[in-house]
């Protein structure tokens, strides 16, 4: 076990270079106009000794843009791995204050939308199971594929509508209602939590679907299975046969899938955040990325690449702890 | 008898009791599914699953709509309708006039200094000024309206003795009347009706005749025939008229001629003997923007009745006697009169009507047809992309699966790696890129589709291998490596058909998720950009809070053709699974 989890260690770290590596490549061909910006800027300082050319020089000199790929991407990564990802060019504070800011937001937001997801989901995707083929049953296979067909755009689109517009119950936009800094603290916290509703529903529509079915497959499998013919065989009631023989194999596949859900809980839901415009690490970062500012983009998609590889290993981890199985190999 | 008769007849007498073993047999489910191909198999499985029948119907309709619709449609993609309009236009302004206007008689003076003397005067209520060397009575006729008299002095009276002055003679009756005017305190008195004035001068005091030079008056004239206009704007026309006005007299002669007065609504208009409109007289200027327009005299007549009765639009019949209509806006003392000029206008964001039943979009395009021609991009975007998902897949999967070892890792780690560059910052990037290098949109589709491809395909070289790899155990497959078939016959004859099913499945559930993708950046302005049009583009005009209030006819029919079209795929990519699984019996 100790040394599975080693090698994936030491993988999940190479692939992680690696992924940085495609990415940084990538990110070199965005326009540096905020370079050429600052250079201008700078230029036309009275007190400018330098041209707007040796301003420009010197700058992409400091960024390590004037560089090739490779010898820039190792420089970016040596300040990287002491923990230096440089300032934001947009937000001009240092990256990870502006993380550390926006990224609570979006964890606070994505622990709700699970707990309510998985409180609804996994009965729902049980019932359907443990009812196959009724009325029931297609209903929430046909609830969890809407779901899933829902573009996030779409669906927040139709609920601002519906929600902000028509009915006027909530903001159209925003963390913070408009007499925020007004407000004591308690005030305070349910309006934030109020101009939450929306983006979690939305969300919560948008993963429900899946978690849904995934329920309920590896429920009907389960229940395919011989022990549970077994378990009937001996004269359990269908309750214990469902909530104890199988509802707990299907534990296994479910967490599994919820680690692999770790990258989107600090990774935040760049879309849904972007539409509501939520100050949370997805809607910080599309601003970022879209303006072309490189080391925000750089430390957000490097720091989602690690989220993925430390979720697959919790995934492996978590598959011992509830398969005795696992261990043993 | 025919001769199949005679068989079956024979067949009866010989073996009856088959027949009947027949006919159970056919009742006999296993017995029945044994004549079915697996192709037929799976073919009944997924008919019987209504949900995937529903969405196999959605998806015709869609690429009917999408494909064959864009023939139907009587416009073209990117044909903008434009309609006439009208917008306001500043045409003529008009005021109350405050600035006295001078008519001077013929021959006479009065220039720019007897004018600011004038001027003094009626300021300190004076009837009499000097400027130069002539003195002049101001008679005040109407609150607007001044006559200038110069004082022609007969006589002087200095301590009680008249002389006459410039060799005049006076009569008895003129010094009496004098005299008694003076006690009086009068400043003029009328002998042989002519007109006296006393000007007192010093000591002594003039007696003068007074003669017409000049006309004050805020009353503004327009002559109807252009030809007419010096007639109008003669001294003696003016002040006949405006006398006329003021002694509220029906007729009134200038020159011999005799013209007719009509009063109505503050205006005056004056017919000449003839009984034609000859003049109008009022006190409101009225004047062109541009001075190129040339204001006709009934044009400027309905305005001054329009301000005059406190209205603010009217209508007027151009050259080519169309109804033109105008409207009045006052700005503090002036009035604006704009002229609704009809102009050409794209039809942005017309409601659904007859001939364009989703409405015209924001370049005002119809709806329907970008939609259809959309559709089309958007389930093109998700067949290319979907295609070179599975081709990079099956090549990568089919490999590493097949030949195992350390190709397998080499070419699972490469997987892994892509896997973990996450979608949509690298998708945003993209967009973002392109749209600095200002990509030509029909290139950009192109992009577009590599890169979704190129960030896909994973999962299906993921499905893939699992596959080859539990395959590979399986006993047909060790059957082939003992008959010594060749490689590639392996892979392509026993190996692939295998797998074919779990692609179908894996391709059509994930072409959903990339018209979701595509439809997702083309929302966010960074997928298919103007003039090629995809599903999501179209409801990108949504993104401006105004649009989406106003007019939600623009983004709702594209997010329910996103919505149906994924659902379609969802649906039939789980009936397909269910159908291939021989597992789940239906």
């Amino acid at each position: 076990m100790r040394n599975f989890i080693l090698r994936r260690l030491f993988l999940g770290i190479f692939i992680t270079f690696f992924g940085a590596m495609v990415v940084y490549s990538v990110i070199r061909a965005l326009p540096t106009s905020y370079v050429e910006t600052i250079a201008r800027q700078r230029a036309t300082n009275p007190l400018s000794t330098k041209t707007y050319q040796e301003w420009l020089d010197q700058l992409n000199q400091v960024y390590g843009l004037d560089k090739g790929i490779i010898p820039g991407f190792v420089g970016w990564l040596g300040n990287a791995v002491r923990g230096d990802f440089g300032d934001s060019w947009h937000y001009g504070v240092p990256v990870i204050q502006k993380f550390n800011d926006v990224v609570w937001i979006s964890f606070i937001m994505n622990i709700i939308t699970l707990l309510v997801e998985v409180l609804i989901a996994i009965p729902l995707g049980i019932m359907a199971a443990t009812k196959q083929y009724s009325r029931a049953d297609y209903a929430i296979t046909v609830f969890a594929l809407m779901g899933i067909s829902l573009p996030t755009f779409f669906l927040a689109t139709i609920l601002k509508y519906v929600f902000s517009i028509k009915l006027g119950w909530f903001d159209l936009y925003g963390l913070t209602g408009r007499f925020f800094s007004t407000m004591t603290p308690i005030q305070q916290f349910f309006d934030k939590a109020y101009h939450l509703v929306l983006p979690v529903f939305t969300l919560m529509m948008l993963s429900i679907g899946g978690l849904m079915r995934y329920t309920r497959t590896n429920m009907l499998e389960v229940l395919n299975s011989d022990y549970i013919r077994t378990a009937r065989a001996k004269g359990l009631s269908e309750n214990v046969v469902i909530n104890k023989h199988a509802f707990r194999n299907t534990l296994i596949p479910l967490v599994s899938y919820l680690s692999y859900l770790l990258p989107s809980m600090f990774g935040g839901a760049l879309i849904t955040e972007t539409l509501y415009q939520i100050p949370g690490i997805g809607f910080i970062s599309y601003q970022a990325i879209t303006r072309g500012d490189i080391p925000f983009a750089m430390f957000y998609t490097t720091f989602l690449i690690i989220l993925t590889q430390v979720s697959l290993l919790v995934a492996d981890i978590m598959y011992a702890v509830v398969d005795p199985r696992v261990r043993v190999n | 008898m025919t001769d199949n008769d005679k068989i079956t007849e024979k067949q009866d007498a010989v073996a009856p009791a088959p027949e009947v073993e027949t006919e159970e047999m056919a009742l006999d489910d296993a017995r029945r599914l044994k004549v079915l191909s697996p192709g037929m198999l799976v073919f009944k499985r997924f008919i019987r699953n209504r949900l995937a029948v529903i969405g196999l119907g959605i998806l015709v309709v869609m690429f009917i709509f999408a494909f064959l619709g864009p023939f139907f449609s009587p416009y073209k993609q990117t044909q903008v309708f434009k309609g006439i309009g009208s917008m306001s236009k500043e045409y003529a302004s008009a005021t109350y006039n405050t600035e006295l206007r001078y008519n001077v008689a013929d021959g006479e003076a009065f220039g720019p200094g007897d004018r600011a003397q004038f001027l003094l005067a009626i300021g300190k209520n004076q009837s009499t000024f000097t400027s130069g060397a002539n003195t002049f009575s101001i008679s005040k006729e109407s609150e607007s309206t001044y006559r200038l008299l110069r004082l022609e002095p007969v006589a002087e009276e200095l301590l009680g003795r008249v002389n006459p002055v410039n060799g005049a003679t006076l009569s008895d009756a003129l010094i009496e009347m004098y005299k008694k005017a003076k006690d009086n305190n009068q400043t003029s008195f009328v002998v042989d009706g002519v007109t006296y004035y006393l000007v007192p001068k010093l000591k002594a005091t003039q007696i003068s005749t007074a003669k017409d030079i000049a006309l004050a008056s805020l009353v503004v004239f327009d002559a109807y025939k252009p030809a007419d206009t010096a007639n109008v704007n003669s001294f003696a026309f003016k002040l006949g008229s405006i006398m006329a006005i003021i002694q509220d007299k029906k007729t009134f002669d200038v020159n011999g001629q005799v013209y007719k007065l009509v009063e109505e609504g503050g205006l005056s208009t004056i017919y000449n003997s003839a009984g034609e409109a000859y003049a109008e007289v009022s006190d409101i200027i009225v004047n062109p923007v541009d001075q190129a327009n040339f204001l006709p005299v009934d044009f400027k007549r309905i305005i001054r009745e329009t301000i005059n009765n406190r209205q603010d639009r009217f209508t007027f019949k151009d050259e080519t006697g169309t109804d033109v209509n105008y409207t009045i806006v006052r700005v503090n003392t002036i009035y604006n009169i704009k002229r609704d000029t009809p102009i050409e206008l794209i039809r942005m964001y017309e409601r659904p009507s007859l001939e364009h039943p989703l409405g015209l979009d924001n370049n005002g395009m119809d709806l329907m047809t970008r939609l259809m021609y959309g559709g089309r991009v958007s389930l093109l975007v998700g067949f290319v992309v979907i295609f070179l998902e599975v081709v990079i897949g099956v090549i990568v999967g089919g490999i590493s699966g097949y030949f195992g070892g350390w190709v397998d890792t080499a070419l699972m780690r490469f997987v892994d790696l892509f896997n973990s560059i996450p979608f949509y910052p690298m998708v945003l990037i993209f967009g973002s890129v392109m749209d600095a290098l200002q990509v030509e949109p029909m290139v950009r589709i192109f992009l577009l589709m590599a890169v979704l491809g190129i960030l896909g395909w994973t999962g299906v070289a993921r499905v893939v291998r699992g596959q080859i790899l539990s395959l590979r155990e399986q006993d047909f497959l060790v059957a082939t490596e003992a008959t010594g078939i060749r490689t590639s016959r392996r892979i392509f004859r026993h190996l692939v058909p295998n797998v074919m099913p779990l692609l179908i499945v894996q391709a059509t559930a994930g072409l959903g998720g990339v018209i979701i993708s595509e439809a997702t950046l083309g929302f966010l302005g960074l997928g298919v950009k103007y003039p090629l049009a995809s599903w999501g583009s179209i409801i990108n005009v949504a993104s401006d809070a105004y649009v989406m209030t106003n007019y939600w006819f623009m983004w709702i029919p594209a997010g329910l053709l996103i919505l149906l079209t994924v659902l379609g795929f969802n649906f039939v990519g789980d009936g397909l699974r269910d159908a291939f699984d021989p597992k789940m019996k239906r």
